[in-house]
Formats: structure tokens, C-alpha cells, sequence
């Protein structure tokens, strides 16, 4: 079985981003910039999957600029086996990154996609559904357990209201949460491992495939600041703050 | 211009974030609402809705964005709730009609012009869209419910076969307490309480509140999944959220956003959370919940 996954170069997580003054946008300047961490637990899935016999061959995709060089090699460090950067200095809205991943799901042929649930930066939570429903093939998003079973694979998604198990036939789509796995670290042997795979570059710009922006970001603001508060000193002042509370409410 | 909503159904019944997307939506249009049969009666009596209508609805997202495909064509808008079966099928069905959807609105300000959330929350984008059709999720807790006394006419439509996956297997955690994404009051609980989670349901029962968890404390097992609050769990928009033993890492504070008071316990002063909150009480939480929860009965708090 082939595997492919997508990965993603984004802001760190830990990093608490700031909107610009103007209104354009965040300051991404000089941020520590990392793989989104729900494709590390994707990666982690693949390689696992390979450790225990079932899939032979892990190609990693990203999409953004040279600089996301970085995250395949993040990915190829914990085991996957080749990548490939469509490169684009662009920012690609979800639908385009989508096509542009079935465009090397086309190529590759792969039997199991393995992304994200999410990207950290925009939130979005659609690419994984979109290439789904590009390619035709049945998805199993938010995965929290993946096991290989005659003639597919079943997944457990998280739900609101518990967790539920789909059975799919292969090929199919997977997008990984957080307890799927504990992702492994790569130390600097690993790390120089990775940097003999192979990575193939290709400019989004040589694929013949609309990028244009459907959408218009009018402006982006900082949420509403919150008034400060106050450290009460008891747990009967505290008390009486909640009864305060309580009384205020309309029903709802 | 009309706008087809997908009402969310649990176990046969309108979750309350259906009446709320129905508000959302007759901000844009008359509304028609698809919706499980089993349901179809309680969708009916809402407030703006024009027709329902009723269909055995497929549970995977394959079949689901198929039909929906279909059905959608002569709405200008389609909304789901931002939960686990909206954002599931909604940026699938997208693909399939070649669109861009805009996913988590919290603001409605025209007909293509939402407000949505980004980088958990830290900020708030305006986007506009110049496509034929809108697809939305909607996060529910951000707008008012409909009201009900409506008996608007119900529609049976077929559904087909599309899909491949199949559901084999759920498992419900138990759902006797307030639904968590619109309830008036939650309480949290972080990993600290440990095994001791259960004070966190002791106190939410003595004030009715939907119980919350930080992911620190799901992925212990403290807590079932279903009550993580954040950006990769539920968004709450409580009056009164309570967090008891939480950080507040970024990621947490994100499910919050649209929280009125927040009030917080912790032994760090220093704690993001209590720097955040309205009121916060420093001090060893298995000391203070037991205490706060005599106090509030001594109080005679009723809801
Ligand atoms: C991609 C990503 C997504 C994430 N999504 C989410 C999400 O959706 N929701 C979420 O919650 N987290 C999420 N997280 C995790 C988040 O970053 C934090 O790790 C988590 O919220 C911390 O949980 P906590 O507050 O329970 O634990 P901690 O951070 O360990 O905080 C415990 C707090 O309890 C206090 N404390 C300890 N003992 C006591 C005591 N006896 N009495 C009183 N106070 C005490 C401590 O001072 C501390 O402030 C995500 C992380 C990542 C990387
Ligand atoms: N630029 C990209 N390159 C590769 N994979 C991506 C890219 N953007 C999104 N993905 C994948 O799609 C998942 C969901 O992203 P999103 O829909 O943007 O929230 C991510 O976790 C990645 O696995």
C-alpha cells in the first residue's frame, strides 16, 4: 500500500500571532514557522502503518513556498520516504490546495491520503473533505483510531456527541486528531537521513490549474479586547460573584 | 434568494443549535430546512422556516454531500452547524459544486459577507465572496434561537444511495447534562483533577451547567472526548464560564471567545486563565470546589 500525506508549513503553534495596525493581515515577520502539528500525527500514522507491514511507501506534499522544504523534511525525518513541494509564493485558498493535491494523487496513485483535521493558521478544516470529494473517495475525518482490516480500513472519528467507527473501502481519505498518536521526535541523525530522500520540486505555476482567490479578505482585526477583572479573596466572595451572575441571566 | 439549512439531529431530536441556525439564516432569506424525519414534526414549528424537508438522511459524509449536491441547487445559501457533521460534509460538498465555502461564521453583515475566526481566535477575518451560491458553516452559540409556534409545510425527498462508508460502530458519552456548545452555564475541569473529575459534574449540577474539559485532561482520560473546549474541541458561548485547574493555553481560550463572564480557579496567579478572567479565586481547587459548592447551596443559587 501506498500512503500519501499533506503537510503544511504554518506559524508555530505556541506562538500567540498578532494583528497587523493596518488591518491586513497578522505579522508573520520573523515567527518561528513549523509543521502544523495535526500532519506530524498524520505522518505518524503513515509510519506506523509501514512498521507494522501494511504500507511500503509514504510520499509527504506540501504546498507553499521553498521554505516549506522544511516540514517534508520534518516528515521525511520521521520515516516517510520521499516528497514533493509544489512550490508557490502565493497564498492558496483550500479549494485550489486541493485540486493541487489531486493533481499529484493523479500521479502517485496512492491507496490511503493521510492529512490533517486542521491547519493552525487559518482554521479552515476543509481540505481533507474537499480532495475527498474531488477524488470520489469515502473519508473518515477527525480520526482518533485507524486499523487496516480485509478490504479496507475501519477509522473512529471524534463527534460531539462521543466517537463513532467507519468501515471505508481503499482507496480512502483519513484526517488525523490529536490522539491518533503520540508523533515521534526526530533527533539530527534522522534529521540528516532526511536530507539524502528524495525531494522533488515543481512550480504550482507550471501545472496549468486555477489558483485565483474566490474569496476576498476585506480586513482582519483583533478579537474584542476583554475589561480586566478582579482576584477576589474567599471563596464566599467568589460565591457571591457566581449568585451575581446567576441573577443577571435571561432565560435563554 | 432562499436558503437551505441542514438541521442538526441527535438521536431523532433538533440539537438546540438547530433553532439557531434557522435565526442565522432568515437574516438572509426564507428558509427551508432538510432534516432527519424522525424530526421533521419539532423542525416545522420553527420560527422563519418556509418548508421542510424530510428525508432519511445517510450519517457519512460521502452520501450526505451527494445529496445535498443535489438539493442545493436552487438556494442561494447553504448552512450547516460549525460541528462535527457540518464541517464534515459541508467543505465536501463545496468541492463537488466547485466552491469556496466560509466555514465558522460568527457574524452575518450581508448576503456574501461574514466574520470568521482565525489562528484560534486570535483574530477575526471579514470575508466576502463573489460566488453564485454560498456555503457556511455557522457557528450556532454565536446567534440567537428562532422562536417556535410556525406549522410550516413538510416536503418528503428521496434520498439515493451514494456513498461507500459506513457507520459500524458509535459510542455516546452519557448526555443527561446541558448541551455544551449553547448552554448558559459551563463548567471545565483541567487536568489536575485528575481522577477526581467527578467535582467538576458535582459542582455543574448545582448550577445546571454543561460540563467542559481541557484537552490536557481528555487525553489522560479524565475526560471523554465530547467535552473538550477549544479550537480543536467545542466552542462555547456561555453567560458564565467556569474553569477550574486550567491554564489557559491558547488553544483552550479559543473555545471561548464568545463567553460572556469568565471566572476562573487556579494556584498560579500567574496563569493565563485567571489573567484572562473576570473573577478568579487563587487557591488549591480541591480545597475550593467543595467549599464553593456549600457555599452556593448555603446561598440557595437557583437557576
Ligand atoms: C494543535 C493543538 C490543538 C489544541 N487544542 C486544544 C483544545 O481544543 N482545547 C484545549 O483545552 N487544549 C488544546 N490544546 C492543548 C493546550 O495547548 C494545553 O496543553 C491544554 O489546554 C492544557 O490543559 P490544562 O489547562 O488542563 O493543563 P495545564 O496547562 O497543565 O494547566 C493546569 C493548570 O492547573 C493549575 N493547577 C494545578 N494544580 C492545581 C490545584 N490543585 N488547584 C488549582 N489549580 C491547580 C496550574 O496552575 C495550571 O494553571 C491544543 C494543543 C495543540 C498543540
Ligand atoms: N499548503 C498545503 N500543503 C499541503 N497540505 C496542506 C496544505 N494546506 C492544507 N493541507 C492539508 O490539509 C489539512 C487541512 O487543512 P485546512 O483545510 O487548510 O485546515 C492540513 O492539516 C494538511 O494536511
Amino acid at each position: 500500500m501506498k500512503i500519501l500525506v499533506g503537510v503544511k508549513r504554518v506559524i508555530d503553534h505556541a506562538i500567540r500571532i498578532r494583528v497587523k495596525p493596518d488591518g491586513t493581515g497578522v505579522e508573520s515577520a520573523n515567527l518561528r514557522m513549523s509543521i502544523n502539528p495535526f500532519d506530524r500525527h498524520a505522518v505518524e500514522a503513515a509510519v506506523r502503518l509501514v512498521e507494522a507491514g501494511h504500507a511500503d511507501e509514504i510520499v509527504i506534499v506540501s504546498i507553499g513556498p521553498k521554505a516549506a522544504t522544511d516540514v517534508i523534511l520534518v516528515a521525511l525525518a520521521m520515516g516517510a520516504h520521499r516528497g514533493v513541494l509544489l512550490e508557490t509564493d502565493a497564498k492558496v485558498e483550500t479549494l485550489a490546495v486541493a485540486k493541487l493535491l489531486k493533481h499529484v494523487v493523479d500521479e502517485e496513485k496512492p491507496d490511503l491520503i493521510l492529512l490533517g483535521k486542521q491547519a493552525v493558521d487559518d482554521d479552515s478544516n476543509h481540505v481533507g473533505q474537499m480532495l475527498a470529494g474531488l477524488l470520489g473517495w469515502p473519508q473518515a475525518t477527525f480520526a482518533s483510531e485507524i486499523k487496516i482490516v480485509d478490504g479496507g480500513i475501519e477509522v473512529t472519528r471524534e463527534v460531539d456527541f462521543g466517537r463513532e467507527t467507519l468501515a471505508l473501502p481503499l482507496p480512502a481519505l483519513v484526517t488525523a486528531d490529536l490522539r491518533l498518536n503520540e508523533p515521534r521526535n526526530t533527533g539530527l541523525p534522522m534529521v540528516m537521513k532526511a536530507r539524502a530522500k528524495p525531494l522533488a520540486v515543481k512550480p504550482v505555476a507550471d501545472l496549468g490549474i486555477d489558483i485565483v482567490p474566490r474569496l476576498v479578505v476585506e480586513k482582519v482585526t483583533p478579537p474584542r479586547e476583554r475589561a480586566p477583572g478582579k482576584v477576589v479573596a474567599n471563596v464566599a466572595e467568589f460565591a457571591a460573584a457566581i449568585a451575581a451572575e446567576v441573577a443577571k441571566m435571561e432565560p435563554r | 434568494m432562499s436558503v437551505l439549512v441542514l438541521a442538526d439531529v441527535d438521536q431523532g431530536k433538533l440539537t438546540p443549535a438547530t433553532a439557531r441556525l434557522v435565526a442565522a439564516a432568515a437574516e438572509l432569506g426564507p428558509v427551508d430546512v432538510l432534516v432527519e424525519s424522525a424530526a421533521a414534526d419539532e423542525a416545522k414549528a420553527l420560527a422563519g422556516v418556509a418548508k421542510v424537508l424530510s428525508a432519511d438522511l445517510p450519517r457519512a459524509a460521502d452520501a450526505l454531500a451527494l445529496l445535498l449536491a443535489t438539493l442545493s441547487e436552487p438556494y442561494s445559501h447553504v448552512i450547516a452547524a460549525a460541528n462535527s457533521t457540518g464541517r464534515d460534509v459541508i467543505p465536501r460538498l463545496a468541492a463537488l459544486l466547485d466552491l469556496m465555502p466560509i466555514t465558522d461564521v460568527t457574524a452575518i453583515l450581508g448576503p456574501n459577507r461574514f466574520e470568521r475566526p482565525v489562528y484560534a481566535g486570535n483574530a477575526v477575518e471579514t470575508v466576502s465572496s463573489g460566488q453564485a451560491k454560498q456555503l457556511l458553516t455557522i457557528r450556532a452559540s454565536a446567534f440567537a434561537p428562532a422562536g417556535a409556534g410556525n406549522a410550516a409545510p413538510i416536503e418528503t425527498v428521496p434520498t439515493g444511495n451514494g456513498g461507500v462508508a459506513k457507520v459500524i460502530a458509535e459510542q455516546r458519552a452519557e448526555t443527561e447534562r446541558a448541551d455544551l456548545s449553547t448552554a448558559q452555564i459551563v463548567v471545565s475541569g483541567g487536568v489536575p483533577l485528575g481522577d477526581k473529575f467527578g467535582l467538576i459534574f458535582d459542582l455543574a449540577d448545582r448550577l445546571g451547567a454543561a460540563v467542559g474539559a481541557t484537552r490536557a485532561a481528555v487525553d489522560a482520560g479524565f475526560a471523554d472526548n465530547s467535552l473538550q473546549v477549544g479550537q480543536t474541541g467545542k466552542i462555547v458561548a456561555p453567560d458564565l464560564y467556569l474553569g477550574i485547574g486550567i491554564s489557559g493555553a491558547l488553544q483552550h481560550i479559543a473555545g471561548l471567545n464568545g463567553a460572556k463572564a469568565i471566572f476562573a480557579v487556579n494556584k498560579d496567579p500567574e496563569a493565563p486563565l485567571v489573567k484572562l478572567a473576570d473573577v478568579a479565586l487563587i487557591g488549591d481547587l480541591f480545597v475550593i470546589v467543595p467549599a464553593l459548592i456549600a457555599e452556593l447551596d448555603r446561598l440557595g443559587v437557583k437557576r
